[in-house]
């Protein structure tokens, strides 16, 4: 049970299954805004062969009692089915894609690659002035990826926000 | 009733949107709706006109409209109903629909809104009626396909009424209420996605019951989530609460729940609070909530309330619970059904009470009360404003009619909830989470139509009655014998309260200038005014408005100067308390972080 003098503040990546409807990410963004929650990173996309159920993954932080009433709150949405704080329920695969564009010329560029290269980063677009790199891997390994492109030509990033799982059998389904 | 709205079921049978929404009403054992109309929504209109079955009110403002379905649906326990066209009905309707979330009253509320094919182009009197009303909802719905009307409608329904009721919004594109499709009568399939637990956990239970058993100094704390639960939870209530012995209070939500008559009830808690409730709820060792959800008005400053409890909260919303406060068993589930287990699980326990201790917990509480907080001085012959609230208190008893009082907002609803005793649940209706400056006539305009032969009152302050006057003539039209009761100070009372003891006296804006003459006024709404000017006139008044079967103003002149006591000022604890102007109890002063909060 959360006590309410614990003002440590955790990060929880959690997994929401709602109803494909309209209006849903309005609803859960809502929430998180309107109630005063911070929101890291937020992606959703059906996950069903019917396309009636989306999964949310929303990445976000505050004490021990914020979160469970962060919880709580998604839970009793209507079009919400099942809340789970993966960060809490055991060991999760974590993952983001980002696709990012690093711009120059000569010795920067055979720097840029042999980077990409090391930390497994693909090339999916190239000119002689610039790369897009594509990457996939948790925020940290991400964060670090584009932090070492800054100074060589780093010109644009677009992130994905993580996506979650729980590692082993068990599944969050309806 | 008419054949051509309500015809014999049958899936398949084509109707126009709009006869499909009224069908779905009546399936939903709609009776009113309150309502009024505009382009968007006139195909329903149409519809309600070739039919009987469902009888219209026509409110004079949007607002009201909410506000009727609200008292109508505290009175009955029915989901109430509301129609309003779009845009501007719509913007109208949503102050009501946030008194109605805040204060977990099921409504389903129609709103017209422009032909699909327009949304999004600024057509006239379009406005983003799902995107305004989704924080102000429990839920809301844009239909856009006419096979799909039915069963929202339906499940609409099953919404604003199931687990914690709240107002749900239905927004009906005109060209969905023109356009032909089939009927569907409710599911009778679970939810795909809202489901939401009432029984309560047996295990839960039985730690509660271990707990409650083995207090020395206990309190039950009882909400507005009894009241939802129904009537049977208040008497299981009361049933629980007199086999444990223990001392019970209420919030200004569930006022009735437990009959304000019985020696174990210490009154209202919180800002304006009894002394004992407060001193009880501050000293008590273990503390038995349910239905109530730790309000602000409630617990003040929440790093002092109840210092030395342990704490049993059960609450429908799993999200009410170690929201504000932290409690050692959580039990999630109906009011009903948790006091039924709990009531069964006290029976079944072999443990006793520690009778001692109870005996000196009811001594040290029978002290507290000895300290006759409510206690005020009727001295000259200005009407002290408790004593015309305790007056029209006795004298409805007096009359032996069946009484509700709806109030409107400020110290006149501060006096009406400490000076009217209510012995059952749903015969008091007040704007308590949004405090609501106009919710009180048109609220006691929808328990009159739920109620037609009941006497029902609205205690009001003359600025609040202000704010939905216009409903007098919906009590004229439809002859319901609404009696509006004007705590007349000539202030915002409340308002005046606060700059008093918060902004040394600067009374900044707060005084009523300019009031109409209510007698007259309620003359030319077609209805009758009173006035008591003095203690001579009260009684006599009051009786004539009892008496009266129409509309009444009774503007009575009382006090301006009378302030609302107890208080626990903003920002303070429980045993920090204002009980007059003149006696301050345990050092209440209002500090700076006090005078930041509302
Ligand atoms: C719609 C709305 N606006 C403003 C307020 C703030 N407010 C609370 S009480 C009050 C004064 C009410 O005056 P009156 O109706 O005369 O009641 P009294 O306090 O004098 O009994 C005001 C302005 C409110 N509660 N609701
Ligand atoms: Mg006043």
């Amino acid at each position: 049970m959360p006590d309410p003098s614990d003002m440590t503040h955790r990060a929880a990546t959690i997994a929401v299954l709602v109803e494909n409807e309209a209006g849903v990410l309005a609803r859960v963004i809502g929430l998180f805004s309107g109630r005063g929650y911070n929101i890291d990173s937020l992606t959703v996309a059906p996950v069903d062969a019917e396309g009636r159920l989306s999964r949310i993954t929303v990445v976000t932080s505050g004490t021990e009692m914020v979160i469970e009433q962060i919880k709580a709150q998604l839970d009793r949405l209507v079009p919400v089915h099942k809340v789970a704080d993966l960060t809490l329920e055991g060991p999760h695969l974590n993952r983001e894609l980002a696709l990012i564009k690093v711009v120059g010329s000569g010795s920067a560029r055979q720097e840029a690659l042999r980077l990409a290269d090391a930390f497994r980063a693909r090339v999916v677009d190239a000119t002689t002035e610039s790369f897009v790199f594509e990457m996939t891997g948790n925020a940290e390994k991400l964060d670090a990826f584009i932090n070492l492109m800054r100074p060589i030509g780093l010109a644009e990033v677009s992130r994905t926000g993580a996506v979650a799982i729980a590692r082993g059998t068990a599944s969050l389904t309806v | 009733m008419s054949s051509a709205i309500l015809p014999a079921a049958s899936d398949t049978q084509s109707l126009t949107g709009a006869e499909i929404v009224l069908r779905a009403l009546k399936e939903q054992g709609v009776e009113v709706i309150f309502g009024y109309p505009g382009g968007a929504v006139l195909p329903i209109y149409d519809a309600i006109f070739q039919q009987n079955a469902i009888r219209h009110i026509l409110v004079r403002h949007e607002q009201a409209a909410v506000h009727a379905a609200e008292g109508y649906a505290r009175s009955t326990g029915k989901v109430g109903c509301v129609l309003v066209t779009s845009g501007p009905g719509a913007t109208n309707a949503v102050t009501g629909l946030v008194d109605a979330l805040l204060d977990s009253i099921p409504i389903v509320c129609l709103t017209g809104q422009v032909p699909t094919h327009l949304i999004g182009n600024d057509a006239f009197q379009e406005a983003d009626t799902t995107g305004i009303t989704r924080p102000a909802t429990k839920h809301n719905y844009l239909v856009k396909q006419i096979d799909k009307l039915a069963e929202t409608v339906h499940d609409a329904f099953y919404v604003a009424r199931s687990g914690r009721p709240g107002p749900v919004v239905i927004d009906l594109p005109k060209d969905i209420l023109i356009g032909k499709g089939p009927y569907k009568p409710a599911p009778q399939v679970e939810h795909r996605s809202y489901r939401p637990q009432t029984e309560p956990d047996a295990a839960q239970i039985a730690k509660a019951v271990a707990m409650l058993k083995g207090a020395k100094r206990p309190v039950v704390y009882a909400g507005g989530g009894v009241i939802n639960a129904g009537p049977e939870a208040s008497e299981l209530l009361t049933k629980f609460v007199r086999m444990a012995g223990m001392p019970c209070t209420n919030t200004l939500m569930s006022l009735g729940c437990y009959p304000a008559s019985d020696p174990q009830f210490l009154g209202m808690l919180g800002m304006h609070g009894t002394y004992e409730a407060n001193l009880a709820m501050h000293g008590c060792d273990v503390m038995f909530n349910i239905g109530a959800r730790f309000d602000d008005r409630v617990t003040g400053r929440l790093n002092a309330f109840a210092p030395n409890s342990l704490k049993i909260h059960a609450d429908i919303d799993p999200s009410s619970i170690n929201k504000n406060v932290k409690v050692e068993v959580p039990v999630v589930g109906d009011a009903a059904s948790v006091l039924r287990a709990l009531i069964a699980a006290w029976e079944a326990d072999g443990a006793t009470q520690d009778r001692e201790a109870l005996a000196g917990w009811w001594r040290q509480i029978d002290e507290w009360r000895g300290r006759n907080c409510l206690h005020y001085v009727q001295e000259s012959r200005i009407i002290k404003p408790q004593h015309a609230v305790k007056r029209l208190y006795e004298l409805t008893r007096q009359s032996g009619k069946e009484t509700f009082i709806s109030t409107e907002v400020g110290q006149h609803q501060m006096w009406a909830a400490q000076y009217f005793g209510f012995e059952k649940p749903n015969r008091w209706m007040t704007s308590g989470g949004l405090g609501t400056m106009g919710y009180g006539l048109p609220a006691a305009m929808g328990v009159q139509v739920a109620h037609p032969d009941a006497l029902v009152i609205d205690i009001a302050g003359e600025a609040s009655i202000l704010m939905n006057i216009q409903e007098m003539s919906t009590l004229a039209q439809y002859r319901l014998p609404v009696k509006v009761f004007i705590l007349n100070n000539q202030y915002m009372g409340m308002v005046r309260q606060w700059q008093e003891l918060l902004h040394g006296g600067r009374y900044s804006e707060s005084y009523s200038e300019a009031l109409p003459d209510f007698v007259r006024l309620a003359e030319s709404f077609h209805g009758v005014g009173l006035r008591a000017e003095s203690t001579d006139d009260l009684d006599r008044v009051i009786r004539e408005m009892i008496a009266i079967d129409r509309p009444v103003i009774a503007d009575i002149a009382v006090d301006q100067k009378e302030n609302v006591f107890p208080m626990i000022p903003s920002g303070a604890a429980h045993n920090e308390m204002l009980l007059a102007s003149n006696q301050i109890s345990g050092g209440a002063g209002v500090t700076d972080e006090g005078t930041a909060l509302v």
